[in-house]
């Protein structure tokens, strides 16, 4: 690929682009895609958040599944940092912890791709310390 | 904190929470000064006097998710402990600006880290908001404007994963050169 500098060549380069995009384009309402929220907060940022974040991106790429990739504020989770929140179409947002990248990869195969549940699932009844009555 | 981008998205995230829609990055590298300023500001709900005043006590936290916030103090830090200071202006209603400053040829100075990755990564997961991202080297400049970005790409989402490596390329790109501009 040649290298990009300017926005005339990024203009250039829009073309090829669109082209490999049009599946996407078809399928473009938000709840046929999969949706991954990473927690960036100060504890989510310390503890390898950004990593995370580009492991997803570029997994889900290679094994060509839709998704948006976005950024979330801190869930409370301090202790079980990088949180993600995966929502896919159909099912129940869920939120794993600890996650490095060896366990994003394994989100997004054995998850997302396959629907296996996988360890690190933080469940929907857990409260933070400040909820707790 | 291992290096400086990181803080950024720690303030960018910030920023997000005060409901910017427009967000400027600014880094000044300054070799003959000695000198590495990261400045980031927006145009969210701003906060008062009080609020600034008491954003170095890490009690203080406007979530409710939990009660520390650690942010701004973290950052402080890394700049006081690199022989440099910290500064933040807010007003209500307007914005906040949050101004780094850091001795850039001291032991203690955080690696920038990989900027051209932070920036891209937080355009492509908040689609909607604007950014501005400037990187001063001594006397040159590079601009990248997602507001001038988008018009180019047109219905191009910013968050798909070539899109991501383009504009990441051309940044760091973008960088590299300025260093060998300036020399």
């Amino acid at each position: 690929m040649n290298k990009i500098k300017s926005l005339d060549d990024l203009r250039k380069m829009k073309q090829s682009l669109e082209h490999g995009l049009q599946i996407r384009e078809n399928s473009n309402s938000p709840e046929s895609l999969v949706q991954i929220r990473v927690a960036m907060a100060t504890c989510g940022i310390a503890a390898g958040a950004r990593t995370v974040m580009n492991t997803l991106i570029e997994k889900l790429e290679k094994e060509k599944i839709p998704a948006v990739v976005t950024q979330g504020g801190c869930m409370g989770y301090c202790y079980a940092e990088p949180t993600i929140e995966v929502k896919v179409p159909g099912k129940d947002p869920v939120v794993f912890g600890k996650v490095d990248s060896a366990v994003a990869e394994d989100i997004v195969v054995k998850y997302i791709k396959n629907g296996e549940l996988i360890d690190g699932i933080i469940p929907v009844n857990y409260q933070t310390i400040n909820e707790q009555k | 904190m291992n290096d400086i981008s990181l803080h950024i998205i720690d303030i960018i995230q910030n920023s997000l929470s005060a409901g910017a829609s427009r967000i400027g990055v600014t880094i000044e590298e300054n070799i003959l000064k000695n000198r590495l300023v990261v400045s980031i500001s927006d145009n969210g709900k701003g906060m008062t006097k009080e609020q600034v005043n008491r954003l170095d006590d890490p009690f203080f936290t406007s979530r409710t998710t939990r009660r520390v916030g650690m942010g701004i103090p973290l950052f402080r830090q890394s700049a006081e402990q690199s022989g440099g200071s910290l500064e933040v202006t807010s007003e209500p209603g307007a914005g906040t600006t949050v101004n780094a400053t850091f001795l850039n040829d001291h032991l203690d100075r955080p690696p920038l880290g990989d900027i051209a990755n932070t920036i891209v990564l937080m355009v492509s997961a908040n689609p909607d908001i604007d950014f501005l991202f400037r990187y001063i080297f001594n006397d040159v400049e590079y601009v990248f404007d997602t507001v001038e970005v988008k018009e180019v790409l047109e219905e191009l989402p910013l968050n798909d994963p070539a899109v991501i490596r383009m504009l990441t390329g051309m940044i760091a790109e973008n960088i590299k050169d300025l260093k060998i501009q300036s020399d």
